[in-house]
């Protein structure tokens, strides 16, 4: 089944062209990475796909997304609602200064759910998920900033988790993270596919390779390739993708 | 004389020259301080604080004139915080970052800048008559709150401005509208700064004479106020009266009261500068 679906999608930044025709689908439970050199416009097509590019001045975007079958920049659509269907982990940790417990209850508390039962519950079900539970049990209303990093980004996606997205975004989760902790949040990625649709942006090949069923290769804003992890790494049809992957530039 | 030479005694005088520059405002606010305090320390006691003013210097006290202060700090306060922090939030939260933005910037800078009497002359056209609310507190107080508004707008705006951009990323990816993310997020993150941009506008706002004297406060008031309608008089005023007397009672009388205004205003940024550390200390990103 299309989870996603993007038709002919152009993006600009005022006169900058930074996305170019870009189309391509992503089916229900599986990872997709996007791979490329800085400034390729795979983040910015990631930040399509909830539209966090709203609030950039000068944004501007032709072309089609649906995700679930609905189109995501219908006039119709609330963007509330569509951001707490697709979850967002960035690239810094961005834990709230406050509490574990009122940063994984934040997206429930900002629907008006005020029940201690369902929101102690949510939070139980969403540390767990984040593999995090065990590590924090103790501790949840210790403050979120006093937490190491590669915990303060569990707590990102506890509470992305908190709200049941069907589709969850990650941008770099790992790029500011030990290899310890980076390897955590990669198993942690192979386990949440069972439930949800995620897409990674990364620039370690070898993470795209280890945790993606799929990987598009952006490069100046085209899509160059979309393919099958295996396929994409092992036997590149696309001259470029070849030369990137095999590290010659970027 | 070679160059070397020639160098090094200008780089030596300079640095006399510079710690001359220091201490000659020190050394004056010294002076300043030490005179204040020989004259007026004496002075100070439970009646001079709760004595109605009088003719007599010796049985004059300042109790019209700090409650009056009180009176105004708490009106003032009402009035400029909501208002200058709502401003300022709109400013830099809501809107868009154009011309117009740019014009509204320059001109609220300016604004900071514009000489006090003025303030007075817009309050006394604005509040005191066609308003009419005569010369009491409230016309004292929203002139000066009028006055203090530019300061705490731009306060408010370089404190949201120091929240990090991925503080409010997480809250709108968490499907957060703007609103949610001000008040829970952004707000919160900025109070310290706002907290201390309020506290030393106020403390300007209580040293101000001038605005006061056009809008008709008066410098001998029998009673104390009880309502905002009240005439008032404020410590400034107080102080500036008795110091046009001839008589030297009233210039220690002035010592003392001076004395008093003083520490009103150090303890005022003495909690400005507790709540910007406090706050520094508190936030790390």
């Amino acid at each position: 089944m299309k989870h996603i679906e993007a038709n002919n999608v152009n993006a600009y930044y005022g006169e900058n062209h930074v996305l170019k025709d870009i189309s391509l689908t992503m089916k229900a439970n599986t990872v997709t990475a996007f791979i490329g050199p800085s400034g390729c416009g795979k983040s910015t097509f990631l930040r399509c796909l909830n539209r966090m590019n709203d609030y950039i001045d000068g944004f501007r975007k032709e072309g089609d997304i649906f995700i679930e079958g609905n189109d995501i920049y219908d006039k119709k659509v609330r963007v509330e609602e569509l951001r707490q269907k697709v979850g967002m982990v960035f690239q810094k940790p961005n834990p709230f200064p406050k509490t574990i417990f009122e940063n994984v209850a934040y997206g429930l508390k900002i629907q008006g759910i005020k029940n201690k039962n369902i929101l102690e519950e949510a939070v139980e079900r969403s540390l767990q998920q984040a593999a995090l539970w065990n590590e924090v049990k103790d501790s949840l209303h210790k403050s979120a900033l006093s937490l190491s990093g590669g915990q303060q980004q569990r707590v990102c996606i506890a509470r992305a988790l908190a709200v049941e997205p069907s589709t969850l975004l990650m941008d770099e989760p790992a790029s500011a993270l030990d290899p310890i902790s980076t390897a955590k949040i990669e198993d942690l990625i192979a386990e949440l596919k069972d439930n949800y649709t995620i897409v990674i942006v990364t620039h370690n090949m070898q993470q795209a390779a280890r945790v993606s069923d799929k990987t598009a290769f952006f490069y100046m804003g085209n899509l160059i390739e979309y393919d099958k992890t295996k396929e994409l790494f092992t036997n590149p049809k696309n001259e470029r993708t070849e030369n990137y992957i095999t590290g010659r530039f970027g | 004389m070679t160059k070397l030479k020639q160098n090094r005694i200008i780089d030596s005088t300079f640095k006399y020259f510079g710690i001359f520059c220091t201490f000659f405002g020190l050394i004056v606010l010294a002076i300043f301080i030490f005179n204040i305090l020989t004259e007026g320390v004496q002075r100070i006691n439970w009646d001079f604080l709760s004595n109605l003013p009088s003719r007599r210097p010796a049985k004059a006290g300042i109790l019209t004139a700090w409650t009056g202060t009180a009176w105004i700090l708490g009106l003032t306060a009402i009035i400029s915080i909501p208002l200058g922090v709502a401003a300022g939030v709109y400013l830099e939260e809501y809107g868009k970052k154009n011309r117009l933005a740019s014009i509204i910037e320059i001109n609220i800078a300016n604004l900071a800048g514009v000489p006090s009497i003025i303030y007075g002359l817009l309050g006394l056209e604005i509040f005191v008559r066609t308003l009419n609310f005569g010369g009491s507190l409230l016309a004292g107080a929203f002139t000066l709150a009028l006055l203090i508004l530019p300061i705490i707008i731009v306060a408010t705006r370089e404190a949201l401005k120091a929240v990090p951009k991925s503080l409010r990323e997480a809250s709108f990816g968490m499907g957060a509208t703007k609103w949610q993310t001000i008040w829970y997020q952004t707000l919160p993150a900025a109070s310290g700064g706002i907290l201390t941009g309020i506290i030393l506008a106020l403390s300007r706002a209580v040293g101000e004479t001038a605005p006061l004297i056009v809008i008709g406060a008066l410098a001998y008031v029998p009673f104390v106020a009880s309502t905002p309608m009240d005439e008032f008089t404020v410590l400034p005023m107080q102080i500036f009266n008795w110091v046009s007397r001839p008589q030297h009672g009233f210039v220690i009388n002035a010592a003392a009261a001076i004395i008093i205004l003083l520490l009103i205003t150090f303890i005022m940024n003495g909690i400005a500068i507790y709540l910007r550390n406090k706050w520094q200390k508190k936030v790390n990103w």
